[in-house]
């Protein structure tokens, strides 16, 4: 099949006003005749439900948490993204879309870009619509911070909870349809497989993990809004449930997954603690506006630190060395994340990390100069006179509350250190994955009448997704893209009527998901799932995390392909089928993320440069910096299942670039 | 971090198979516990030795581990969430807890919230609550008014962010001897009283928010305050007040 994206023709910045134009549209008595599936209630998932809901469609909207409200875009932190330029700083949709482009280390499609940087400001109209608190300034107006890689302020923001406002926000308006019956909510359900009738995506079969029954549900469309598969690392900011089982699911019944070695390592997270460790925890890229990251500049003083026989802030200016600040003078440490987290491992692999862990791994985020800067702002505005040191302290401590209270509160709560006094230390880990499901401009997969939305897809961030950017398109594709784009194709069936579930297609799918389940529960292994978890967390995190090069990725995809033969000969599930059954749960996902893991390591050993979040070693300038093929390297990766990872059919999407120009990303 | 060190500890855990069957404590010697571990770390310690003593591991609620999904939901040691304030269960270190100690780990008690399996409880009444005027009804369009053209007193919008913090949890219903919801309704109630988007609704709100609790099985405010200590997310009482104001003042003019 050849890749068709779709994309409208005219100029980039009337392409989504003209096919909005264009496409067909359901008549509002029919759109009541059909019915839409939509797995995942997050940002995506939960807009594009409630969105078609208010369209007249009828919804089934499913999430394997007991609530929607808790999909892990709650836990998203320091804002959303939109071209307001309500600070009047020369933002402009034109900026969102170059910004992105160049963060995407110009491996994204232009047209999609544009639309996402097009609908951005909607979005935060919609939100205060629908009564989200951002944060204001004192004459009422709403408030913007900067996030990496751009030099203009425009995100919004509600403290270190954005994604929670967002997400409860979108949740009202899902309620609001539960209410009406136009949602039918099926939570603590989990999609096991996609069935397509036709060629076409028809319905999902579900596991009720309550009960443990296995459901089929039909509609005329099925869209996925499922999130992003940074799990396959265990050690990940995802939540503990986060997986990539509808995605693979999906792909194995034909949709063609994208560039999935581009995974976000998040600068500033908290250090692994031990082996007990279950995930990891995110402080958010906002605090790189007030923190300012370095480490030692001697290494003896480093080992002291270590050790815990000098403490931080007894270290000199002098002996400090901002590193971002010195390699990268004009963004300074409001770097892209890809950039600061390879700078800070560079560091650490010289012997300058301050962490006491198994592998030294830790940089400090210093708050010491913003809690002075700002003491001294406060002391002015109040009209103190020579204000002590203190009272400085005092004020500026108060702001920093103000502005990240409940992600210091987080920090000490973990961490056990109180950092308005002594740096945060922090260290990278995975975080997003802008790989995804292949989607055309209209978000449907090579899947006839199946779309994947949100972080799910591979659409709109390229090889480095930008912060609060992430907020910005799970809504964008929910709220102003997939509810208009999908008419377009449920104008053909207006007239098909319900679609039975008692027909040989949803019968075989069912019987599959029930004999692959039964294959576990009955497997009498001596392993828990766990370990095969970790053991496939450490491969990928050694051999295919920040860095990467030929060797290891061969090593890997070799070492997971034989991981993945001892979990079913080994893997112990306890408990029945028909019960609620956690550990089966994790079973399953596990068992997708040991096939992905092995498409990953082949993509990033087939994509011979560096390109954002994907570093081969052997493919970087004197200075250390990402080194893109852009004659070779310019095209989405999007791969075909044929029936085992090592046999994926790899199918090229060339991009065009016919508005910006592609050059080197510099930051310096 | 903090220097860490290793605690055995005793649980006495509420076992339950389903719904339908009586439950009990069983108790399980935890050796070797990281203080740097997080309770549910603890907990998976505990479920990995079960797993490969062929046992049957216990079953709770827990996802995105950092305090915000709203899912952990342990009564420990008589106490929702555990010892501390303003955490949730997720955050809850063992470095609260001494060597040699014995934890009492059981599921939300409430009426409304039966247990499903073991520590798991079924919350959607929060949910229908929600359902009956938790929202501002307006429809995805695109073009709503500009966000700036309404100012919001800065206090105002403060205030209501710090209702809408709620991670519904179901905290305050376990710390609650009534079993009541008034602090999780009342965030909601609060949240949109406080803006003028919420305004329209208002009167319906309340009043609907307020029957749907009480048709769930949640029981009158209890007026001691210990929702309040006990809530991970700090909402305060004065949210229950305002929700009072409104809805004395919806029923008077409804």
């Amino acid at each position: 099949m050849s890749l068709d994206s779709k994309i409208p023709e005219g100029p980039l910045k009337d392409k989504w006003t003209n096919h909005k134009n264009n496409i067909r549209l359901v008549n509002p008595a029919n759109k009541r005749n059909i019915d839409i599936i939509v797995v995942g209630t997050g940002l995506a998932g939960g807009s594009a439900a409630a969105t078609l809901a208010e369209l007249g469609y009828n919804v089934k909207a499913f999430c394997y948490q007991d609530s929607p409200r808790r999909a892990h875009s709650i836990a998203a932190q320091g804002g959303i993204n939109a071209a307001k330029n309500y600070q009047g700083d020369g933002d402009s949709t034109y900026r969102l879309f170059y910004d992105t482009i160049k963060g995407g280390d110009y491996r994204s499609r232009e047209a999609n870009v544009y639309r996402l940087a097009e609908v951005s400001a909607n979005i935060i109209d919609q939100c205060v619509a629908q009564g989200v608190p951002f944060a204001r300034d004192y004459g009422g107006l709403l408030d913007n911070r900067s996030f990496g890689g751009v030099l203009v302020s425009r995100t919004f923001y509600a403290k270190g909870q954005t994604g929670q406002q967002l997400l409860l926000g979108a949740y009202s308006a899902m309620n609001r349809q539960i209410a009406k019956g136009k949602i039918q909510m099926y939570n603590r359900h989990e999609m096991l497989d996609v069935v397509l009738v036709d060629g076409k995506a028809r319905g999902i079969i579900a596991r009720n993990l309550v009960t443990g029954e296995i459901e089929r549900h039909s509609a005329h469309a099925v869209v996925l809004g499922s999130g992003g598969y940074g799990n396959v690392f265990f050690l990940s900011t995802n939540a503990m449930g986060s997986n990539v089982t509808a995605s693979w699911k999906a792909h194995k019944k034909g949709a063609y997954f994208a560039n999935p070695c581009y995974t976000q390592i998040h600068p500033t997270c908290i250090p692994v603690h031990g082996t007990q460790q279950s995930k990891l925890t995110l402080m958010s890229e906002s605090l790189r506006n007030d923190g300012r990251i370095w480490v030692p500049k001697k290494l003896e003083d480093a080992q002291a630190v270590r050790e815990g026989k000098l403490k931080p802030v007894d270290i000199k200016e002098e002996d400090r060395d901002y590193y971002l600040e010195r390699r990268y003078p004009s963004f300074g440490n409001l770097v892209p994340r890809d950039v600061a987290s390879r700078a800070a491992k560079e560091r650490c692999d010289a012997g300058f990390g301050v962490v006491n862990n198994d592998t030294k791994e830790g940089v400090f985020l210093d708050f010491s100069s913003a809690i002075l800067r700002y003491g001294k702002e406060e002391a002015n505005v109040k009209g103190i006179e020579n204000p002590s040191d203190e009272k400085i302290k005092e004020l500026g401590k108060k702001v920093i509350e103000n502005k990240y209270g409940n992600l210091f509160e987080m920090y000490q709560q973990i961490t056990d250190e109180n950092p308005y006094e002594t740096p945060m230390k922090i260290y990278p880990a995975v975080h997003y994955t802008m790989g995804g499901i292949w989607v055309d401009y209209n978000l449907m997969t090579t899947v006839p009448g199946l779309y994947a939305t949100g972080e799910c897809n591979f659409s709109d961030h390229g090889a480095n997704r930008l912060g609060a950017s992430a907020l910005m398109q799970g809504l964008a594709d929910g709220y102003f893209v997939l509810p208009y784009t999908i008419g377009d194709y449920l104008a053909d069936d207006i007239r098909t009527g319900p679609i039975p579930t008692d027909s040989k297609e949803f019968e075989e799918a069912e019987n599959k998901v029930t004999d692959e389940l039964n294959k576990l529960i009955n497997n009498n292994g001596s392993k828990s799932v766990d370990y095969f978890h970790k053991k496939l967390g450490l491969i990928m995190w050694n051999k295919v995390g920040m860095a990467r090069n030929e060797k290891g990725l061969k090593e890997a995809i070799q070492e997971i392909a034989e991981l993945r033969e001892e979990f079913y000969k080994d893997v112990r599930v306890p408990g029945e089928l028909n019960e609620l059954n956690q550990e089966l749960e994790k079973a399953g996902r596990v068992a997708d993320f040991l096939e992905l893991g092995e498409l990953f390591a082949r993509d990033a050993l087939e994509r011979e440069e560096s390109c954002g979040g994907h570093f081969r070693e052997e493919f970087q300038t004197e200075e250390g910096e990402a080194l893109r093929k852009d004659d070779s390297y310019t095209y989405v990766a999007a791969w075909e299942y044929t029936g085992k990872p090592s046999e994926a059919v790899l199918h090229k999407e060339d991009l065009k670039f016919e508005n910006v120009e592609l050059k080197t990303r510099s930051y310096k | 971090m903090s220097a860490s060190n290793n605690i055995n500890i005793t649980l006495k855990v509420w076992r339950q198979k389903n719904a339908q069957s009586k439950g009990q404590l069983e108790s399980y010697d935890l050796k070797n516990v990281s203080t740097d571990s997080s309770f549910l770390e603890m907990l998976d310690q505990l479920n990995e030795e079960l797993i490969n003593e062929g046992k049957s591991p216990v079953t709770f609620d827990h996802d995105c581990r950092e305090g915000i999904c709203g899912a952990c939901s342990l009564y420990i040691n008589g106490r929702p969430h555990g010892p501390g304030n303003r955490v949730t269960t997720c955050q809850l270190h063992m470095r609260s807890f001494k060597d040699g100690e014995t934890i009492y780990v059981e599921p939300w008690r409430a009426a409304a919230f039966p247990v499903i399996k073991d520590l798991m409880t079924d919350r959607s009444s929060f949910d229908r609550i929600q359902h009956a005027g938790g929202y501002v009804s307006v429809n995805t369009s695109g073009n709503t008014q500009d966000a700036n053209a309404l100012p919001i007193e800065k206090e105002n919008a403060d205030k209501a962010f710090d209702a809408a913090t709620c991670i519904g949890c179901g905290a305050c219903v376990a710390a609650c001897k009534n079993a009541s919801a008034s602090l999780f309704v009342a965030a909601k109630v609060s949240q949109y009283a406080l803006l003028p988007q919420g305004q329209v609704e208002a009167k319906d709100r309340v009043l609907n928010m307020v029957k749907q609790a009480q048709k769930e099985g949640f029981g009158p405010c209890s007026n001691t305050g210990a929702c309040e200590v006990e809530c991970p997310k700090g909402i305060s009482l004065e949210n229950i007040a305002r929700m009072n104001r409104e809805y004395l003042a919806a029923s008077l003019s409804k």
